[in-house]
This record gives structure tokens, C-alpha cells and sequence, in this order.
């Protein structure tokens, strides 16, 4: 099956229908792996047991930006290649990175009080998180204002498109100003600074967390499609409607291709 | 396992997280079904799709 095939959403259902149990599986067994992992690291000698909010902190932050990523990369099939289901797919996602981006910022605040002595702090790192999170609330009520899926797919992707510039300014925040977040630690030149011990818990759990952004993501395109159905459906049984004319065939029924 | 004297930041971390899961996939469990509920009861109403009559290739 090329991936041109994939742009039919029916085939797209019958092939997810099949893939989602074992994402599910896949999720549940990376997570539960991450964080038995994670229980069992040691204590950070400076930081003691909180270090294990990174666990749930780093992947969180991580996951917030992919996702913008992706709904980039999204849109950009929607505004250029007019791909069936990038809107699709770039509509989905934005509630789960506002999830994703809203537990970054929670856990950081959480994290930051112990540590920093403050639940809070202006700087770059966490405001421009802290934009994201808006960016991604500010695109789902866009979504919602716009009635027809199609201009608001093209809204929805140039917005998308101007915020990426906003991931490049998150990631390098922490080395283009003062910022009590510290610098990049994992994905950095010369290699990640933490010890294996933090280092294994971390990566098992950030790809756990990108699995279940993978699953819920499918769920999400899937429900997508059927509400796009639904609507194509109450549109056409709306049109029968209001001409009162004969609008069904031989059987009686309203026909249409949504 | 202690946590020593930030459990509370900890636990409440963790416990953020489950909950805003739960919550996910509870909405996308929901939604599914409100959706396919909806689908069956235009179906049953005499609105189908084109394609649900002869399955062939279907665009939304």
C-alpha cells in the first residue's frame, strides 16, 4: 500500500482500525516500563527524589513541540499538496499538544518551586512554553469558529505555519538569554550530559509518551473523519429537506458521497 | 520508596499526568462513540453514503 493510498480516510479507517490495539499495547507496555524505570532511578544528588518529576517533565516538553511539529508539517500538506487528510490530521493533534505543552508547564512549575523557590519565573524558557500552550488554545477556537472544515483548515494552517517560529525560539531560549531553566542536557552537542541511570528512565518514558501521541492521534484523525461524515450527511438530509422535492432515489433514501 | 520531603510535588506531578490522560482518552472514547451513534442514525433514517451503498473508493 503506497502512501497515496492512505489518503482515502476509508481505507485510512480499515488500516487504523486494525493498527490501534496494537498502539495501545505498545503505549501501555513503553509507559509502564518507563515507570517502573523511573521509580527505580536513584536520587539526583543535588536535586534528591525530585528528579523524578523529569521523567514526566522532559517528555511532556519534548512532545509539546513535536506535536507543533507535526501539525507544521500538517499544514503545510493541506496549504501545498492539498493532502485529504492533513487537516485532518493537523485539527487532531492540537488538543493533545495543548495537553501535552499544559502538563510541561505544570510539572515545570511543580518541579521549579522546590528547586528554584518559585512556582514561577518571566523568563524566556517558560514564556515562551507558556505561548504555545496559547497558540494551541488560540487554534483549537479557531477551529471551532469557522463552520466549514475547509476554510478553516486553511486558517487554521497558516497560524499554524507562523507559530512554528516560535519552537526554534523555546529550544534556543535557554542559550539565547539568562533563564533560571537550565540548558539542554539530552539533546545537545558532544552528547547527552546525564548519567545513564536518569538517561534510560528518560528516553524509555519520552518514547512512551510518543506513543501514545501516535495512538490518540489515530483515534482522534479517525473520530475526525466520522464527524466530517456526519456533517456531509446532515447537510445533504438538510438540502432534501428544503427543496421538498422527490431527493431520494428509487429506494427512498437520501444519497450522497460524504 | 521515599520521596523525602517533596512527595507532595512529586506525587502531584505524577498524578497530573494520569488525569490528563484519563481525561484524553476518555474525551476520544466519547467522541467516537457520539460520532458513530450519529453515522447509524442518519444510516437508519435513509441518508447514506454513496459509497455505503456500493463499496468501492470513497472520498470524505
Amino acid at each position: 500500500m503506497s502512501l497515496i493510498d492512505l489518503a482515502n480516510p476509508t481505507r485510512f479507517l480499515a488500516l487504523t482500525a486494525r493498527l490501534l490495539p496494537w498502539l495501545a499495547l505498545a503505549t501501555v507496555v513503553l509507559l509502564a516500563a518507563g515507570l517502573y524505570l523511573s521509580a527505580l532511578a536513584p536520587d539526583d544528588y543535588q536535586q534528591g527524589a525530585t528528579v523524578k518529576i523529569m521523567f514526566i517533565h522532559v517528555p511532556n516538553a519534548w512532545l509539546s513541540m513535536f506535536v507543533w511539529g507535526v501539525m507544521s508539517i500538517a499544514s503545510l500538506g493541506t496549504l501545498v499538496w492539498r493532502h485529504p487528510l492533513a487537516d485532518v490530521a493537523a485539527k487532531s493533534a492540537a488538543p493533545i499538544g495543548a495537553s501535552f505543552t499544559f502538563l510541561a508547564l505544570l510539572t515545570g512549575s511543580l518541579w521549579g518551586r522546590p528547586m528554584w523557590g518559585t512556582y514561577w519565573e518571566w523568563d524566556a524558557r517558560l514564556t515562551s512554553v507558556l505561548i504555545l500552550f496559547l497558540m494551541y488554545l488560540g487554534l483549537m477556537a479557531l477551529w471551532r469558529a469557522v463552520e466549514d472544515p475547509t476554510r478553516a483548515a486553511r486558517a487554521a494552517a497558516v497560524l499554524t505555519l507562523v507559530g512554528a517560529i516560535n519552537l526554534p525560539i523555546i529550544k534556543f531560549s535557554v542559550d539565547w538569554w539568562n533563564t533560571l531553566h537550565q540548558p539542554a542536557s539530552v539533546m545537545r552537542m558532544g552528547g547527552p550530559a546525564l548519567d545513564k541511570s536518569f538517561l534510560i528512565p528518560l528516553l524509555v518514558m519520552a518514547i512512551g509518551f510518543s506513543f501514545l501521541f501516535v495512538t490518540l492521534h489515530v483515534a482522534a484523525m479517525r473520530n475526525e473523519i466520522l464527524r466530517r461524515r456526519v456533517r456531509s450527511l446532515q447537510m445533504l438530509q438538510a438540502r432534501a429537506y428544503a427543496t421538498s422535492a422527490p431527493a431520494g432515489d428509487a429506494s427512498g433514501q437520501v444519497v450522497g458521497a460524504a | 520508596m521515599d520521596l523525602g520531603p517533596y512527595t507532595s510535588f512529586i506525587a502531584t506531578s505524577y498524578l497530573a499526568a494520569a488525569l490528563i490522560v484519563v481525561l484524553l482518552i476518555g474525551w476520544i472514547a466519547i467522541d467516537y462513540r457520539t460520532q458513530k451513534a450519529r453515522l447509524r442514525a442518519l444510516e437508519e433514517s435513509g441518508v447514506v453514503r454513496r459509497s455505503g451503498r456500493a463499496a468501492t473508493t470513497d472520498i470524505r
